[in-house]
């Protein structure tokens, strides 16, 4: 049974595409940690729920609706958050409970259509297509190439927004690429661990590797390794004991946070902080 | 050859008028202190000239071009402000810090030399987070000489640091100025330091009331004391 599981198609499928979703979000989370943002990923995946109930409800596949709703209403809350001086978690607030609001009114609307929108609240890995899992990889790599092309802007307005300005970066820009780029990374991860969780594949990976790594770059990787490590046991474990994915996956993620909080309490992890 | 040219600078917040009409040049290799108590304008001044701040009446030239007209003169310029804000735990390494100021990432060989010349070099692999004010201060200066800057703008640098960083920053400040011709705009509370470092001062209390060598400025007992008095008062009117 234990091997066998490695001989199904679904299962080639589930990791290689949990794989790409792990080093997005780590890579993309650490940008939105490192900026005070931490929670932006799930306030545009609930917008994303609204996005998912339209689709569902226009006869559209809901993937599409929800990367189109949820990065337009991302990218006009970051203009709004700028132009009227809100505050960053403030406008968190209000993407999050609009994007809900709007899919509850639809679903109510419709009819309710429950069993489909449980896949995307809770995710469903095992159930990737052929195709989700070429769309997975096709925006990881995109992403990741826009990522080491502008590296040194991405970099430098997360460490300091007014010294990249005097730098001559434009930091504007690099700010809605950061939020453009959060929205496609949530929907992505959608199919992973469902809007509810996206967060915490976000965040805490990230919160984790901060604790350990030197540098930038080294904390990235290490962030993806955690990442990486939770994603691919959590889908292992969970279809061995028959519980559901996305869970597992984030216990996993904090399984290993607990423990690197458990060592530096012990002092063994001192050097930083 | 002229790097700065103000003319007429005025700068107004909804209550107060920050910079009143300032006008003056800065030219190449000059080391001009900029002197004024607290709320004088300085960070005000600063930030109108590197576009941080574009509400303001006038004209500020860089290399003879109006700075709204183009942003080309920022990479002409290395920054080091008052007290660089980030987060404590950023996970950047000094080398980390100074690449971010490098506009050409081919130039590797830059970094290592830049870090050796300010002292900084066995520090490269720390966190930014874990060094001491001083060192901080030092990672910031290498970022901002990184680029070979021709214009060195350093806005109170010097706030909250240890006495031995303090003197080892004004000798490269000197040396940088001295050896390596690059202009330096520097604000500063220390009038001492502004005696020893800079050859030229202006003194700005929201108007400009003195802009010369620095000589004039300190041979002139009425002006430095008149600059004292002004500057007691503002230090009394915060306490």
């Amino acid at each position: 049974m234990t091997f066998e599981i490695f001989t199904f198609s679904f299962m080639h499928r589930a990791i290689i595409s949990g794989i790409a979703i792990a080093i997005l979000c780590s890579v993309v989370g650490l940008f939105l940690v490192l900026r005070r943002y931490s929670l932006f990923g799930d306030a545009i995946a609930h917008s994303s729920f609204g996005g998912i109930a339209l689709g569902l409800m226009a006869g559209i596949y809901p993937l599409w609706t929800a990367y189109g709703v949820s990065i337009v209403s991302a990218l006009i809350m970051t203009r709004i958050k700028d132009r009227f001086n809100i505050s960053g978690d403030a406008s968190i607030a209000v993407l999050l409970s609009s994007g809900i609001a709007v899919g509850l009114v639809i679903i109510g609307l419709s009819g309710g259509f429950t069993i489909d929108i449980f896949s995307f609240l809770f995710g469903s890995i095992l159930l990737v297509s052929v195709n989700d899992t070429i769309l997975i990889l096709f925006l990881t790599g995109i992403i990741l190439i826009v990522i080491l092309l502008l590296y040194r802007q991405l970099l430098y307005s997360t460490f300091n927004e007014e010294q990249a300005k005097v730098s001559g970066i434009p930091v504007e820009k690099i700010n809605y690429l950061v939020v453009f780029m959060a929205g496609i990374t949530v929907v992505t991860s959608i199919q992973l661990v469902g809007v509810l969780l996206i967060s915490a594949l976000f965040v805490i990976p990230n919160v984790t590797a901060i604790m350990y790594g030197r540098g930038f770059k080294q904390t990235a990787l290490l962030s993806m390794c955690f990442s990486i490590f939770s994603v691919v046991s959590g889908i292992l474990v969970s279809y061995v004991f028959d519980i559901t994915p996305a869970g597992t996956i984030v216990l996993f993620a904090i399984g290993i946070l607990a423990c690197t909080l458990g060592i530096k309490s012990a002092g063994l992890l001192s050097r930083h902080n | 050859m002229k790097i700065v040219e103000i003319e007429h600078l005025t700068i107004e917040y909804p209550d107060v008028k920050a910079i009143d009409d300032v006008s003056f040049t800065v030219n190449q290799g000059d080391f001009l202190g900029i002197i004024g108590p607290n709320g004088a304008g300085k960070s005000t001044l600063f930030a109108s000239m590197l576009s941080l701040n574009t509400k303001y009446k006038g004209t500020i030239k860089f290399f003879g071009i109006d700075i709204r007209k183009s942003k080309n003169y920022l990479k002409e310029i290395g920054y080091v402000p008052q007290k660089p804000i980030f987060e404590k735990n950023f996970p950047a390494t000094v080398n980390d810090v100074v690449r971010m100021g490098l506009h050409k990432e081919s130039d590797e060989n830059k970094i290592d030399e830049i870090l050796q010349q300010l002292w900084i070099h066995e520090l490269s692999e720390r966190r930014i987070g874990e060094l001491s004010g001083g060192q901080q201060q030092r990672v910031f200066i290498a970022k901002a000489l990184v680029n070979n800057p021709k214009v060195l703008i350093l806005d109170e640098p010097v706030t909250g640091i240890d006495q031995q960083s303090i003197d080892l920053f004004y000798s490269i400040l000197k040396e940088l100025n001295s050896k390596q011709n690059i202009t330096i705009i520097w604000s500063s509370h220390d009038l001492d330091a502004v005696n020893q470092l800079a050859n030229h001062v202006a003194c700005l209390n929201r108007t400009l009331f003195f802009h010369g060598e620095s000589d004039e400025f300190f041979n002139n007992d009425d002006l430095v004391k008149q600059y004292s008095e002004a500057s007691m008062q503002e230090h009394m009117h915060h306490h």
